[in-house]
């Protein structure tokens, strides 16, 4: 049995049940069924199956949450040949304690979406990802497009998003400034990463984009859309966003973020599978995954989502990420992408840090809201005994 | 369903109660009702009285939602974590604040909105109606409904604006501190106030008409007929509005989720909210059930008091 959090989802569905019903055809001794959950309910639904110890042998897990899972014994170790994962993105493998415990077949990459005909209008350099904007360019080239007065905002965060998009779509910036959500050298302390110089440098140019009028403190519901109707002028969105700006605008751009002093960073980690530790048959699972490792489903995934295929081999046979595809660019920025912290504390971390995020925005003291959050991490890792396994 | 409402016989007063009961064995009349009351209490034992005590056992533990370890006492961690916790002592203010005014003010408009549609006008079958609609629409529903009103550039907005002939300047009202929690304070009112209207009317109606004719002849009219007949009349009623209200303002969650998250910086979360999301987002089960027995606190000492204020004099 596998879940997928699919359910509502059906060209992503679609392949999930081709890969199901090509490998229930490929041999007798296994047989794959699937359930779908809706996405908004998968998590739960899942943890509550732990509870009960009705796990399925199989199941889809948003990258951040592998360690958590792990730790939390849901999941068992993949146990395949580690260069078997040699081609993939790094941030499409989920490893916790060194061991692989989930691969995923695709990936999303954030970059900043503007239009080639804006920067020239007012007079901005096209950045690379060898070159990208310094955080002083970036605020200079804000604030002449907000001075001209032409958009409601010269950016868009994305700021009326919830939940994981603030730790996914803002820790870069806070790992461009030099800081991180948590010491990644230990996992038992955030104090000095969150709330150090770095932090506080982030932390300030944070708040002072919305005191500023660069940013609104709560963007509409979709920023795609604003950013087509001509609201905002660089729009800070993941790759799915790509399909709809393209489709209205042919000069779109796709650019890396500013580097303020790190190099310019961006999220990584999708939706990957992994095997429960309560699988009753870790042969057929294992079987399973193998089979679905094939590269022809990695394009198959990329056509149907058109997100990021994870590996190299993969993104060289669909036409959007092949060298000099339009979306070649999301493949190289990947690159650059940082998982989210690997701990089993990070679901915790990633509500207090969506938390005093939001919070500066709107106006806290920022060395207070980092201290406490600070503090808040290390009470919770401190608690769970430092999430040792 | 307002239906029901529209077309029940307005209750003229309280059926009398039969005078005496043939002889039969109270010991069977005892079984009967043990009998009848067992399937709601053992569901009230289940899903009420078992989750309380594990609450208050879960509030002295490390428990986790998920975690390989087996939970451990950890004494009054919790306790003193939550006495230094800025969001909490927010969340209660909020909470309080919250209850203060929604309590007299719903309640209130309530009872003008009964009386109103009690008198003897044309169209009240269709007024009550109306009033009731909110109450019987889901309040998430409610809640993403008056979000959108409430942005920049929403309803609430526009309206403002038109009638100052365009001086209003567009507020975000879920997005300041200030007005946040006002605004959904209005918005639950005006969801709440049919039902309670619904619950007066009925106090009303209990109310024997001989009194009103009586207070007529002895030539009370307007507010000395409020003052003298209805009010004392309203007892029962006004009780149990005065615990339904507080108790479900105490509970505030659903219009937080939907609207505001808690935010702008703590500016509506509520102690129930708090509580939701340290104990699901955040996986702290011991911490939670802190939270959770702290409101229990509350809210039974609130309830004491109302129970005290109006108990029955002798």
């Amino acid at each position: 049995m596998l879940w997928t959090h699919n359910a509502g989802n059906d060209k992503e569905l679609g392949v999930v049940r081709q890969i199901i019903d090509d490998f229930n055809a490929s041999q007798a001794t296994f047989k794959v069924e699937y359930q779908a959950f809706p996405q908004g309910a998968y998590n739960d639904s899942v943890v509550a199956a732990a509870a009960a110890k009705k796990l399925p042998c199989l199941l889809d897990i948003d990258g951040p949450n592998v360690p958590n899972w792990a730790w939390a014994k849901y999941l068992q170790p993949l146990d395949m040949p580690e260069n078997r994962f040699a081609d993939q993105l790094p941030s499409t493998v989920g490893k916790y304690d060194g061991k692989v415990y989930s691969f995923g077949f695709y990936d999303v990459a954030l970059s900043m979406i503007t239009r080639k005909s804006t920067l020239s209008r007012y007079g901005i350099r096209v950045p690379t990802l060898k070159q990208p904007w310094s955080g002083a360019e970036f605020t200079a080239a804000i604030t002449k497009i907000k001075s001209s007065g032409d958009f409601d905002y010269p950016l868009d965060l994305n700021t009326g998003a919830t939940g994981e998009w603030w730790p996914y779509g803002y820790s870069p910036f806070l790992q461009s400034f030099g800081g991180d959500l948590v010491d990644r050298s230990s996992y038992t302390t955030a104090s000095g990463a969150l709330n150090g110089a770095p932090a506080l440098a982030w932390a300030k140019w944070f708040q002072g984009l919305a005191a500023d009028g660069m940013v609104a403190k709560k963007s509409g519901q979709d920023p795609a859309v604003d950013f087509t109707n001509g609201k905002t002028a660089i729009s800070w969105n993941g790759s799915w966003a790509a399909d709809t700006v393209t489709a209205k605008f042919d000069d779109v751009l796709f650019l890396p973020p500013p580097d303020f002093g790190a190099g310019p960073k961006i999220g990584g980690g999708s939706w990957q599978w992994g095997m429960t530790s309560s699988c009753g048959s870790r042969e057929g699972a294992q079987a399973y995954l193998n089979f679905a490792r094939q590269t022809k489903y990695f394009v198959e995934f990329g056509k149907a989502t058109g997100l990021i295929p994870a590996s190299t081999t993969a993104a060289a046979q669909l036409p959007n990420y092949a060298p000099e595809g339009k979306y070649r660019v999301f493949l190289d920025l990947a690159g650059t992408a940082v998982v989210r912290p690997e701990t089993p504390g990070y679901p915790y971390i990633s509500s207090v840090f969506t938390k005093a995020a939001q919070d500066i925005l709107n106006g806290a003291d920022p060395k207070q809201t980092l201290d406490k959050a600070v503090t808040d991490i290390d009470n919770n890792i401190k608690q769970n005994d430092n999430y040792r396994s | 369903m307002p239906t029901t409402l529209t077309t029940a016989p307005p209750i003229t007063r309280p059926a009398a109660t039969p005078t005496k009961r043939t002889a039969r064995p109270r010991r069977l009349e005892a079984l009967a009702a043990v009998a009848m009351a067992s399937p709601a209490v053992v569901l009230l034992f289940i899903f009420l009285i078992v989750p309380i005590l594990l609450a208050f056992g879960l509030a002295f533990t490390n428990a986790q939602l998920v975690s390989p370890r087996p939970m451990r006492f950890i004494g009054l961690d919790n306790f003193t974590r939550l006495a230094g916790d800025t969001v909490f002592w927010a969340s209660l203010r909020n909470t309080l604040y919250f209850a203060v005014v929604v309590v007299p003010v719903q309640a209130g408009c309530a009872l003008i909105l009964a009386m109103l549609v009690n008198a003897k006008i044309r169209g009240r079958n269709f007024l009550r109606t109306v009033y009731f609609v909110p109450a019987v629409t889901s309040m998430v529903v409610v809640s993403l409904l008056w979000r959108f009103m409430y942005q920049p550039d929403g309803l609430v907005n526009k309206f403002l604006a038109a009638i100052t002939l365009g001086r209003w300047e567009g507020i975000d009202w879920l997005n300041h501190p200030t007005t946040a929690l006002p605004a959904i304070m209005f918005m639950s009112i005006w969801q709440g106030v049919g039902f309670h209207m619904v619950i007066w009317l009925a106090g009303l109606q209990t109310i024997p008409l001989e009194l009103y004719e009586a207070a007529d002849i002895d030539g009370a009219t307007g507010w000395n007929r409020f003052r003298y007949v209805t009010w004392p009349g309203l007892r029962a009623t006004r009780t149990f509005i005065l615990v339904t209200i507080t108790i479900a303002t105490f509970s505030l969650f659903t219009q937080i989720s939907v609207m505001t998250q808690g935010g702008p910086l703590d500016a509506t979360s509520t102690v129930v909210f708090m509580a939701v999301r340290t104990g699901y987002e955040q996986h702290s089960t011991g911490y939670a059930s802190a939270i959770s027995l702290a409101f229990f606190v509350l809210v039974l000492t609130v309830s004491a008091v109302q129970r005290f204020l109006t108990r029955e004099r002798p």
